[in-house]
């Protein structure tokens, strides 16, 4: 994006000032519901706080009791409800924060869920982005800390990757703002379907559990035709995870 | 929905979960790094890559490396309680001197001058305000000096790598590969480490980190250690062997406890506290500069202080009841010398004797006092005229007098060896024991944590004093 001189900001498409109400703690009466995933340590809650206007507290300590902060912002007459997942490296383990980021994503059901990543790190956080599209079809990628990537000589191929992830990239330095308005827009299009995603499925698993995924899924979708992600119910049958056993049997995926 | 049709699917996923077997997961983890791989193969230009990961890649290949990882481990946990031993003589020495030299004497007087009968003023001052002060000039500067190196580490981001190697022993033994950086803690002080716990997300695992962080020999047990080797283990070989001859048994005795760490580890998980081990994510972090000061500040506020203040709180009582056991007479004998008497057949086949066990039942505040209350206890029972009385603990200044005290009181290589083995296998402190009742919130847990290393350091000098008689004399 150019940068543009800051009197020409209102003439930006992407602008559209009166569009967008930040409405703090206020979730009342909402139109979606937009999840914020990410790794720790990638800015999510400074995404979140520029979503909101809130300050909410950015700094953490392992082990203290995992709460889900929200928020709201207004945006073209509709109103979305901003859940602040706890930041996780991956969904698949046994950890507090794991499963709350997990299962809110899964049964939660949000409209959008936004994951933050780090630009410097990227191989390292699309571990939770491909855990993430195999759970929701419904996503936007913030590509934050651009400004350090650029410091640090990283340049990335946003189309590329937006194509390989098959969900709209957003590049994004949360700390300056920049990027915000582009994030709104691109929420919003994914939450009114102007903007359909094909996520990318996880490739590179050997055959016998590919094998066996194919099986369970297809039966899964037999039984519940509506549900996006047989294919992670499978995985998490195959790893033995009891909530999704309850689930399956009180049949909460209907 | 057909509750038969889902109930189907829940036995076909079970019956393929033993198909595919164990590797599952660490399948799928590696399946999702390689789309990774490939998708920032071509989405991603990174001008310097090659240079800047060189950097960390090269420590870490070296810190991680089969060969190198565990001697540098090794190494670096030698060095750093060399530091905190070594470094923490003169500020110890020095606020022993402020403490027991100075203001002690001066509340003696003072006490004097206000005609405190001797009763009044050996219980407040002899009892309750020594055991604090000693608390204070022996615990404070060591722990000053080693949770600062720690959180050294800890920043500098080498402290995760020490998790990494050792995850797989860990795992091995049921347990968190977290759990190595709580026992490195407990190296320093054992209620902080089982604070640390907290790192652990699964709660099974937690307990056994935290039953099992007392195997880490703390900063209160390596002084006893030291002297003890050196006196009647250094004494044993050539003069020109014995400093290094007696270090290698103290460090023999902290890997000791490393491996019933392991042990009781594995034991628990398969007994008690079964069940899977949790996979985690561990981030290598990049390597950084840690930022000094405001390190200092906080692992001093946050650690050492708080530590340091429960053992005051826990020390005071014991120093009134050190005191008062010494000098309440029980027809012609003291309670002390009544104790240790009826101690000693215990003590005997355990090859360690009355005034040992009786030390530590009264010093359970602090580790760091059972050798001052042993000495004096001895002079007690021998009659000898070292010291400053009845119930007034001390230390002696040169190794030498130390050694005579003791082998007056009966003491052979048999029973500092069994000391170091029982000071190493024993329950923990209160101060720890409170702690794991406030992270645990549950009696059950914390009375397994304090009587399982008492009752194996029973069993294990038990069986070493029976071979001793037997095979040495």
């Amino acid at each position: 994006m150019d940068v543009l001189p800051h009197s020409n900001c209102e003439n930006c498409q992407h602008f559209n000032a009166d569009g967008l109400k930040k409405l703090g703690v206020d979730t009342t009466d909402f139109d979606f519901v937009v999840a914020l995933a990410g790794n720790p340590n990638t800015g999510k809650s400074t995404v979140f706080n520029a979503l909101t206007g809130l300050r909410q507290h950015t700094g953490n300590w392992p082990g203290k009791t995992v709460t889900r902060a929200e928020g709201a912002f207004q945006y073209n007459e509709k109103k979305y409800k901003l859940v602040d997942l706890p930041g996780t490296y991956s969904l698949l383990s046994t950890s507090d924060d794991e499963e709350v980021a997990r299962n809110f994503i899964l049964f939660g059901k949000p409209d959008v869920t936004v994951i933050v990543v780090d630009a410097n790190r990227l191989e390292r956080n699309l571990n939770l982005v491909l855990q993430i599209l195999e759970i929701t079809d419904k996503a936007v990628l913030c590509l934050n800390l651009m400004d350090e990537a650029k410091r640090n000589n990283i340049e990335i191929n946003i189309r590329s990757l937006a194509k390989d992830l098959g969900i709209p990239v957003v590049p994004a330095s949360a700390r300056y703002k920049e990027g915000i308005p582009e994030l709104i827009q691109t929420i919003s299009d994914v939450a009114s379907g102007k903007i359909i995603c094909k996520p990318h499925r996880i490739k590179n698993i050997p055959k016998d559990i590919e094998e066996a995924v194919k099986i369970l899924s297809l039966k899964i979708k037999k039984e519940f035709p509506n549900i996006p992600n047989s294919r992670w119910i499978a995985f998490r049958l195959l790893e033995g995870d009891n909530q999704i056993i309850e689930a399956l049997e009180s049949g909460v995926f209907v | 929905m057909d509750k038969r049709n889902i109930q189907n699917i829940i036995a076909l996923a079970n019956e393929l979960r033993w198909k595919i077997g164990d590797d599952f997961h660490d399948n799928l983890a590696e399946g999702i790094y390689a789309d990774a791989a490939e998708i920032v193969e071509d989405a991603i230009i990174d001008k310097n890559r090659d240079r800047k990961e060189r950097l960390d890649n090269k420590i870490d290949r070296i810190v991680t490396s089969r060969v190198w990882g565990f001697p540098i481990m090794f190494s670096i946990l030698a060095l750093v309680l060399w530091i905190t031993i070594k470094g923490a003589n003169y500020p110890s020495a020095f606020l022993a001197d402020i403490l027991l030299g100075d203001v002690r004497p001066m509340l003696k007087s003072f006490a004097a001058s206000l005609n405190f009968p001797w009763w009044l003023s050996g219980f407040l001052i002899d009892g309750v305000y020594l055991a604090v002060a000693w608390v204070i000039a022996v615990m404070l500067p060591p722990m000053a000096i080693f949770f600062p190196l720690f959180t050294l580490l800890e920043d500098f981001g080498y402290l995760p790598r020490v998790a990494f190697n050792l995850d797989y022993l860990f795992k091995k033994s049921g347990a968190h590969g977290k759990q190595a950086l709580t026992m490195s803690m407990g190296f320093g002080c054992n209620a902080a480490g089982v604070v640390a716990t907290r790192i652990i997300d699964s709660p099974r695992e937690r307990l056994i980190a935290i039953i099992t962080n007392n195997f880490s020999l703390c900063n209160g047990r390596w002084p006893t250690q030291i002297l003890l080797a050196t006196i009647f283990i250094g004494a044993v070989v050539p003069a020109s062997l014995s400093s290094i001859v007696s270090l290698g048994a103290v460090f023999g005795i902290a890997v000791l406890g490393i491996f019933f760490m392991f042990f009781v580890s594995w034991t628990l998980s398969k007994t008690l506290l079964k069940g899977e081990v949790s996979t985690f994510n561990l981030e290598l972090p990049p390597y950084r500069p840690p930022d000094f000061w405001r390190t200092i500040y906080t692992s001093i506020i946050d650690r050492t202080l708080i530590v340091l203040w429960r053992a005051i709180v826990f020390a005071a009582p014991a120093g009134a009841v050190i005191w008062l056991i010494s000098n309440l007479y029980i027809g012609d004998q003291s309670i002390a010398a009544w104790m240790i008497h009826y101690l000693d057949g215990f003590g005997f086949l355990i090859g360690l004797n009355g005034v040992i066990l009786l030390a530590y039942i009264v010093a359970i505040p602090a580790n760091e006092i059972v050798i001052p209350t042993i000495l004096m206890l001895t002079v007690l029972v021998t009659g000898m005229h070292i010291g400053e009385g009845a119930g007034v603990m001390f230390e002696l200044d040169s190794v030498n007098d130390t050694a005579s005290v003791l082998k007056a009181g009966g003491w052979t290589l048999l029973t500092a060896i069994n000391v170091m083995l029982f000071s190493l296998l024993h329950n923990p402190c209160s101060t720890t024991i409170y702690t794991i009742y406030k992270e645990t919130k549950s009696m059950k847990w914390t009375v397994l944590a304090s009587i399982l290393p008492i009752i194996m350091g029973f069993v294990v000098t038990f069986v070493v004093a029976q071979l001793w008689r037997i095979f040495v004399n």
